[in-house]
C-alpha cells in the first residue's frame, strides 16, 4: 500500500495530461515513450482517435524517453483504477515490479510496438509489427515487378546494430533468396536519416558508374529514401524509373515522392497499434476472451496505383 | 622568415595529411578524381566532399574562433537544429526567403549571444554552459517542427542547399566564402590578435584594456552565425528540418576539425584555413570510407584509425622525435663548435 | 671546503637554442660542504647550467662528473637517482597532500605491500625535526607557509638525492625570519657533506650564507671567487661588466614639482579590499607605496585601474570627474598599470613581444581600428632599443625571455600607450641587478619627462631613490605619509613597524 500511496504523489508530477474519468466510459492509461520521431507522434494521434471512436476516456502520458517517468506513469494508472493500461516500453528490462503491481490489482496491461523482457504472464498480449516480415513484403515486391529481369540492388541500411536494421535486412535477403536475377551490390547505413540517405547514395551512383549500374534501391525506411530519391535526381537520373525505390514505413512525404513517380512502394508500419489492442482488451473484457500473446499488425504493401495522394492527405495531420 | 612562408609552414602539414587520405581513396577506388559536368553542376567524388563536408567546415570557423579563446561549443549541432527548423517553418508559414534566411540566422545569432552571456558574464565554464543549449537545443527544434520532419518547397531555399552557381554547389560557395570573409574580418582587424591574446592570458588581457567579455562574446555569436548557416544548407539539402538528426554529434567533427588544423585547445594562436582544411580531411575520410565498400559495421573503426594516426603524428612528442632524427645524419652544430677553454 | 675533493664538475658545458647560445664552454665545480652561489643576470645562463646539470636539458657539448664519474641524466627525475636533487623558488609539491605523504610520495615506507599511516608520519617527523621543523605533518602542505613548503621540498629533495641540491631562488617569497630559518638549514646541510648550489638575486643572502660565488654573463663564465675576496662592488662588477653607478641618495628626492594636482581621489575605495583614502598626485611626481604583503599595496592599484572597481569616492583628473569601473576606463583616463605577478596578469606568454607590446595600444583604439603592421613592427623596434630589451627579434614569443625583459616588455606596453600616470606594482621584482638599475632609471626618466608614477615596491632603497613622497600602507588603509627629506629606510620601516607596537599594545 505504500507502494501506491508514493505512486499516487509521483504520478500527480509527470501525468498533467490526466483528466477525470467518465462516469460510465471505459477508462484506460497510456504510457507513451515521448515523440522521438514523426511515427511516434503518429502513434499518439492515432490512438487517441481509436479511443475517441469507442467512446474510450484515454488518459495519455508523455515520458520523454524515461523508464522511470513510465513507471511513475503506470503506478498513478493503478492508483486511479483504471481499466486498463498501454505501455510502449522505452526499454526492454526492468519491468517485472510495476507489472506484477498491476496484476495485482486486475489490471490487464497491453504492450505497443516494443516488447518487454519479463514474464508473460504479466502482461494480457503485445502488438506490434513484424520487423522481418516488412523486409519481406519489399523484398517479395521486388520479385514480382521484376519478374526475372537482372538487378543490381544497392540498399541503404537503418542504424548500424539497431534491430530494425538487422531484422530489415533479413527480410529483405529472404525474400530474394533464389532468384539469382537480384543481387545486392552496396549495403551502407544511412542512419535512419534523411541527410545521411543522400550522402551514402551520392556515393553509391559514384561507385557505381554514375548509377548505370543500379536498377533498384531498398531503404530501411522512408526518410533514407526521401534523401537518396534527391541525390538520384541531383545525378540527373529518374528515381522510380531508372531506378526503382523501395522502402518501409508509409511516412507522408513518401507518397508525395510516389505521386511525383519517384518512389514505387512502401511497406507501411502502421501507427495504429491501438486499434487491435482496444479491440483484444473488448473482447477480454466481454467474456475473458484470450487474445494471442503477439498480434501482430499488417504489414500493408503500398505502390504508386494505391491512390498516394489520398495516402498523403490521410497521413498529413497525423503529426509525423 | 617572411610572413607567407611562415603561413606555408603552418598549413603544411594538413594539407600534407589531406592529400595522403586523397591519394589512399584514390588506391582504393580508383575513380575518384573523376570529376565532369552533370545537369549544369560540377559532378564527381571531390566535389562530394567539398559539398558535402560544408555544414562542418562551416561550424569550425566559428569553433576556431572559440577555442582561440580557450572555449568550446558544444552547442552548435543543436543550433543548426534550430536554425534549420527555423528556416522550414519560415519557408512553410509562407514568408519570403531574404525574411526566411533573416530569421534563422537571427536564432543562430540569439543562439550565440545565450552562450556568450553564459561564458563571459555569468562566468560559466564554456563546456558547461554550452552543454545546457546542446541539449535543450534540440527540444527548442522540436518545438518548432512539432516532432516531425518539417518539409518545405521553397525553390529559392532549395537552392541554397542543392543549387549551383557557374557549376559550383552552392554550399561549397558558401563555406568557402564565409572562410574567407572570417579570416579577412579577423585578419584585417586587430579581432584575431585581440582573441589570441584573451585566449592565451584572459586576465593579463583585460588589464591591459581589452574589451574581453564583448570579444568573448562575439565569438560565440560568430560561432552562432555559422552554425545557422550550416543549419540552413542541411535542411535544404533535404528539403526538410529534421530536429531529431540534423546536426547530431557534428559538434565533435567541428571540434575535431579544429584539432587537426592545429588550433590548440588552450586557445591562443589559431588558423581558420587550417580549421577548414581539418575539416575536409573528415569529410575525405567519411567519402572514402563510403566508396570503399567495406560493411558499415567497419565505419567508426577506420575513422578512428585514421584520426589517430593524424593525431599521433601531431603530437608533440612525435615532433620532436621527427626533429632529432632528422638532425642526426647531419653535423649537429654543438659538435663542431670550438671550445674555448 | 675548497680543498675537498670536486663533488659536481662541469667541464666547458655548452647549450645553445636557434638564434642564442645560451651557455658557452662553462666550467663549474662544486666541492662537498660547502655553498657556493651562482650568479648573474636573467639571462646569464643560470636556469641553462642548472638544466644541464640535472638532465632538464641535454648539452650540446662538455662534460659533467659526479664524483668523477662522468653522468648524462635524462632528466631531473634521473639525476635525483644520482644524487642531484633541486628546488625551485615555485615549490613543485602536490598542496592538498599531507605534509608527510609529500615527503615520501613514491617512496613511502610499506607494510605487507601497504602504505603505513602511522610509520609514515612517525618517518616523516623523524626527518624534519634534523631541519628544525616541528610541525602537525598530517596537515596539508598548502596549510603551511612557502617557507615550511620550501624546507619539506628541500628534506624530501636531499632525502632522494644526498648528494647536491640545487637551491633555485629559494628565498624569493619567504620574509627575513622564513630566510634565516631557511639558512640554518641550508649550513645544517653543509655541515653534513653536502655541495649547496645556490641562486638567488638578493646580494645580502648571498654574502651571509654562501662560501664561494661563480658569476656568469652572456652564457660565459665570469669568474668564480671565495666570498671572503670579493666585496659588493666588485661583485656588481663582475656581473654586470661596467661600473654601477652608485645610487646614493639616502633620503627622499626634494625637487617635487609645484603645480596643482593632476589627479585626485577623494574617499576612494572599496569595502573589503581598502579603506577609503584621499591622494591627489601631480605631474611629474613620483609616488612611492611602501607596506608588507597583503597590506592593501595591491587593493590600492587594483582599486584605481578599475580591477576592482572602488564602491565609494570618486576620482578627478584635472578637475574633471572621471568613469575607472573597469582597466578600459583607466586607460582611456591614460592610466597604465604594471602588475605585480608578470606571468598571470602580465605577459601575454605565446604572443610575440610585438603583440604584447602594442596590445594596450590596440585595445585602447579597438578592434577596428588596427594598428598597421609596419607601424607594429616601429613600436616594438623602438622600445626594444630604448629599455634595451634582449631577445633575438621582436617575433619572439615573450614568454621565452627572462623576468627583467619580460618586466621591460610590460613597461614598453603601457609606454606605447603616452599614458600620463603609470602605477607600477613590484616593477623590479625577481629581475636581475641591471635591468633593476635600468627600471629605476627609467622611472627617473619618465618623471623628469612630467608622467605621474605610483610605484609599490618592497625594497625600501629603491622607494628613497625614486620618490617624492611615500604612502605607507597597513591592514588596509593608508597610514603615513612622508615627503621629501621625511624620506628614509628608517622612517618608513617605522611607519610600517609601528603597527607591530600598536597591536601589541
Amino acid at each position: 500500500m505504500l507502494f501506491k500511496m508514493a505512486g499516487i504523489s509521483a504520478g500527480a508530477l509527470v501525468s498533467i495530461a490526466l483528466m477525470s474519468s467518465g462516469a460510465l466510459a471505459q477508462t484506460i492509461g497510456f504510457s507513451q515513450i515521448g515523440s522521438e520521431s514523426g511515427w511516434r507522434a503518429a502513434e499518439t494521434t492515432v490512438t487517441r482517435q481509436e479511443a475517441e471512436k469507442r467512446g474510450i476516456d484515454l488518459k495519455f502520458a508523455d515520458a520523454q524517453q524515461k523508464q522511470e517517468n513510465q513507471i511513475k506513469a503506470l503506478r498513478s494508472f493503478i492508483a486511479q483504477g483504471v481499466d486498463a493500461i498501454l505501455l510502449a516500453p522505452v526499454v526492454a528490462t526492468g519491468w517485472d515490479s510495476v507489472l506484477e503491481e498491476a496484476k495485482e490489482a486486475e489490471i490487464p496491461v497491453v504492450l505497443l510496438d516494443r516488447m518487454v523482457d519479463s514474464s508473460k504472464d504479466l502482461y494480457l498480449t503485445a502488438v506490434g509489427s513484424d520487423l522481418v516480415h516488412e523486409g519481406e513484403v519489399a523484398g517479395n515486391w521486388l520479385v514480382d515487378t521484376l519478374a526475372g529481369k537482372q538487378c543490381n540492388v544497392v540498399e541503404l541500411q537503418g542504424t548500424t546494430g539497431s534491430s530494425p536494421a538487422i531484422d530489415r535486412k533479413t527480410g529483405f535477403e529472404n525474400a530474394i533468396k533464389g532468384h539469382d536475377n537480384i543481387k545486392i551490390t552496396r549495403s551502407q547505413t544511412g542512419d535512419f536519416t534523411r541527410t545521411k540517405g543522400k550522402e551514402v547514395m551520392e556515393s553509391f551512383l559514384k561507385a557505381e558508374g554514375g548509377g548505370a549500374n543500379i536498377c533498384a534501391l531498398y531503404a530501411h525506411n522512408d526518410d533514407m529514401a526521401v534523401g537518396a530519391i534527391q541525390a538520384i535526381k541531383e545525378a540527373g537520373l529518374k528515381p522510380g524509373t531508372d531506378i526503382l525505390v523501395v522502402s518501409i514505413d508509409a511516412v507522408p512525404d513518401i507518397f508525395v515522392a510516389m505521386a511525383a513517380g519517384e518512389a514505387n512502394a512502401t511497406v507501411e508500419l502502421t501507427p495504429n497499434m491501438a486499434g487491435p489492442a482496444f479491440d483484444a482488451l473488448a473482447a477480454f473484457m466481454k467474456d475473458g476472451t484470450m487474445p494471442e500473446k503477439f498480434i501482430q499488425t499488417e504489414s500493408k504493401l503500398y505502390t504508386q496505383a494505391d491512390d498516394p495522394k489520398g495516402e498523403y492527405e490521410r497521413r498529413k495531420d497525423l503529426g509525423y | 622568415m617572411n610572413g607567407a612562408a611562415r603561413f606555408a609552414r603552418r598549413i603544411a602539414p594538413q594539407l600534407a595529411i589531406l592529400a595522403a587520405i586523397l591519394v589512399l581513396i584514390s588506391i582504393v577506388f580508383p575513380g575518384f578524381f573523376e570529376v565532369r559536368i552533370a545537369n549544369g553542376r560540377l559532378y564527381g567524388s571531390p566535389i562530394d566532399i567539398l559539398n558535402r563536408g560544408a555544414p562542418v567546415a562551416l561550424l569550425a570557423i566559428g569553433m576556431t574562433l572559440v577555442i582561440a579563446t580557450r572555449g568550446i561549443d558544444l552547442s552548435v549541432g543543436a543550433v543548426m537544429a534550430i536554425c534549420g527548423a527555423t528556416a522550414a517553418w519560415g519557408s512553410t508559414e509562407g514568408y519570403a526567403l531574404p525574411a526566411t534566411l533573416a530569421l534563422s540566422i537571427a536564432a543562430g545569432l540569439a543562439c550565440g549571444l545565450w552562450n556568450g552571456f553564459l561564458v563571459a558574464v555569468l562566468r560559466i565554464q564554456p563546456i558547461v554552459a554550452t552543454l545546457i543549449l546542446m541539449v535543450a537545443g534540440r527540444g527548442i527544434a522540436q518545438l518548432i517542427t512539432e516532432g516531425a520532419i518539417l518539409t518545405f518547397n521553397q525553390e529559392g531555399l532549395i537552392f541554397i542547399g542543392s543549387g549551383s552557381i557557374l557549376t559550383v554547389p552552392t554550399p561549397v560557395i558558401i563555406w568557402m566564402i564565409a572562410g574567407l570573409l572570417f579570416t579577412l574580418v579577423v585578419r584585417w582587424t586587430a579581432l584575431g590578435m585581440l582573441i589570441e591574446a584573451i585566449g592565451v592570458n584572459l586576465r593579463a588581457s583585460t588589464l591591459a584594456g581589452v574589451n574581453s567579455r564583448v570579444l568573448l562574446i562575439a565569438v560565440y555569436m560568430a560561432s552562432g552565425l555559422c552554425a545557422s548557416f550550416a543549419g540552413i544548407i542541411a535542411a535544404a539539402d533535404i528539403r526538410g528540418a529534421d530536429a531529431n538528426n540534423a546536426g547530431l554529434w557534428l559538434e565533435l567533427d567541428a571540434i575535431l576539425a579544429v584539432v587537426i588544423g592545429g588550433t590548440s585547445l588552450l586557445g591562443g594562436r589559431f588558423s581558420i584555413l587550417a580549421s577548414l582544411i581539418g575539416a575536409l580531411i573528415i569529410q575525405a575520410m567519411n567519402t572514402g570510407i563510403l566508396l570503399s565498400g567495406f560493411p558499415p559495421e567497419f565505419n567508426l573503426i577506420i575513422k578512428a584509425l585514421i584520426v589517430l594516426t593524424i593525431l599521433v603524428l601531431q603530437s608533440p612528442a612525435t615532433r620532436t622525435a621527427a626533429i632529432f632524427f632528422r638532425r642526426q645524419p647531419g653535423t649537429d652544430p654543438a659538435d663542431t663548435r670550438t671550445v674555448t677553454p | 671546503m675548497a680543498e675537498n675533493p670536486p663533488l659536481l664538475r662541469a667541464e666547458a658545458v655548452s647549450k645553445g637554442f636557434p638564434g642564442t647560445i645560451a651557455l658557452d664552454a662553462v666550467d663549474f665545480t662544486l666541492v662537498a660542504g660547502e655553498v657556493h652561489a651562482l650568479l648573474g643576470e636573467n639571462g646569464a645562463g643560470k636556469s641553462t647550467l642548472i638544466k644541464c646539470l640535472t638532465g632538464a636539458y641535454r648539452r650540446d657539448s662538455g662534460d659533467v662528473l659526479l664524483e668523477g664519474q662522468l653522468i648524462h641524466p635524462r632528466d631531473p627525475l634521473d639525476a635525483q637517482g644520482l644524487g642531484i636533487g633541486t628546488v625551485y623558488q615555485e615549490v613543485n609539491l602536490l598542496p592538498n597532500l599531507t605534509v608527510a605523504e609529500n615527503l615520501f610520495l613514491g617512496h613511502q615506507p610499506r607494510r605487507f605491500g601497504f602504505v603505513s599511516q602511522g610509520r609514515l608520519k612517525s618517518q616523516a617527523r623523524e626527518t624534519l625535526s634534523h631541519y628544525g621543523l616541528n610541525i602537525d605533518v598530517s596537515r596539508n602542505l598548502d596549510t603551511y607557509s612557502v617557507a615550511v613548503q620550501q624546507i619539506v621540498a628541500i628534506a624530501r629533495a636531499v632525502r632522494l638525492s644526498g648528494k647536491v641540491l640545487i637551491l633555485d631562488e629559494p628565498t624569493a617569497s619567504l620574509d627575513a625570519h622564513e630566510v634565516q630559518m631557511l639558512f640554518e638549514v641550508i649550513r645544517t646541510l653543509k655541515r653534513r657533506g653536502l655541495g649547496i648550489v645556490f641562486i638567488s638575486h638578493f646580494l645580502d643572502q648571498v654574502f651571509d650564507v654562501s662560501d664561494r660565488i661563480t658569476v656568469l654573463r652572456n652564457g660565459r663564465l665570469v669568474g668564480t671567487e671565495r666570498v671572503g675576496d670579493l666585496d659588493r662592488m666588485k661583485l656588481v662588477n663582475m656581473m654586470l661588466g661596467r661600473e654601477l653607478e652608485q645610487e646614493t641618495r639616502v633620503t627622499g628626492r626634494t625637487d617635487a614639482p609645484s603645480g596643482g594636482p593632476h589627479l585626485t581621489f577623494e574617499r576612494f575605495g572599496r569595502s573589503g579590499r581598502m579603506a577609503p583614502f584621499d591622494l591627489a598626485v601631480r605631474r611629474g611626481e613620483v609616488i612611492g607605496m611602501a607596506g608588507l604583503l597583503g597590506s592593501g599595496r595591491t587593493e590600492t592599484a587594483e582599486a584605481i585601474f578599475g580591477v576592482t572597481p572602488h564602491d565609494s569616492g570618486d576620482a578627478r583628473k584635472d578637475g574633471e570627474r572621471i568613469d575607472l569601473k573597469s582597466p578600459r576606463d583607466a586607460v582611456a583616463a591614460g592610466f597604465g598599470f604594471s602588475p605585480e605577478d608578470r606571468k598571470t596578469d602580465g605577459i601575454i606568454g605565446d604572443l610575440s613581444i610585438r603583440e604584447n607590446i602594442v596590445l594596450a595600444l590596440q585595445a585602447r583604439a579597438g578592434w577596428s581600428r588596427p594598428i598597421p603592421p609596419r607601424r607594429q613592427v616601429e613600436l616594438a623596434d623602438q622600445f626594444i632599443r630604448r629599455l634595451d630589451i634582449r631577445t633575438s627579434d621582436a617575433e619572439k614569443p615573450v614568454g621565452l625571455l627572462s623576468g627583467g625583459n619580460q618586466q621591460k616588455v610590460m613597461l614598453a606596453r603601457w609606454l606605447a600607450t603616452n599614458p600620463t600616470f603609470l602605477v607600477l606594482d613590484e616593477p623590479t621584482r625577481g629581475i636581475d641587478v641591471g635591468a633593476h638599475a635600468e627600471i629605476i632609471r627609467l622611472i627617473e626618466e619618465l618623471c623628469a619627462q612630467g608622467m605621474s608614477l605610483l610605484v609599490i615596491s618592497s625594497e625600501l632603497d629603491e622607494l628613497v631613490a625614486y620618490s617624492h613622497r611615500v604612502i605607507v600602507v597597513r591592514d588596509r588603509r593608508h597610514v603615513a605619509e612622508l615627503a621629501g627629506a621625511e624620506i628614509t629606510t628608517d622612517s618608513i620601516v617605522k611607519a610600517i613597524a609601528s603597527h607591530e607596537a600598536e597591536q601589541q599594545a
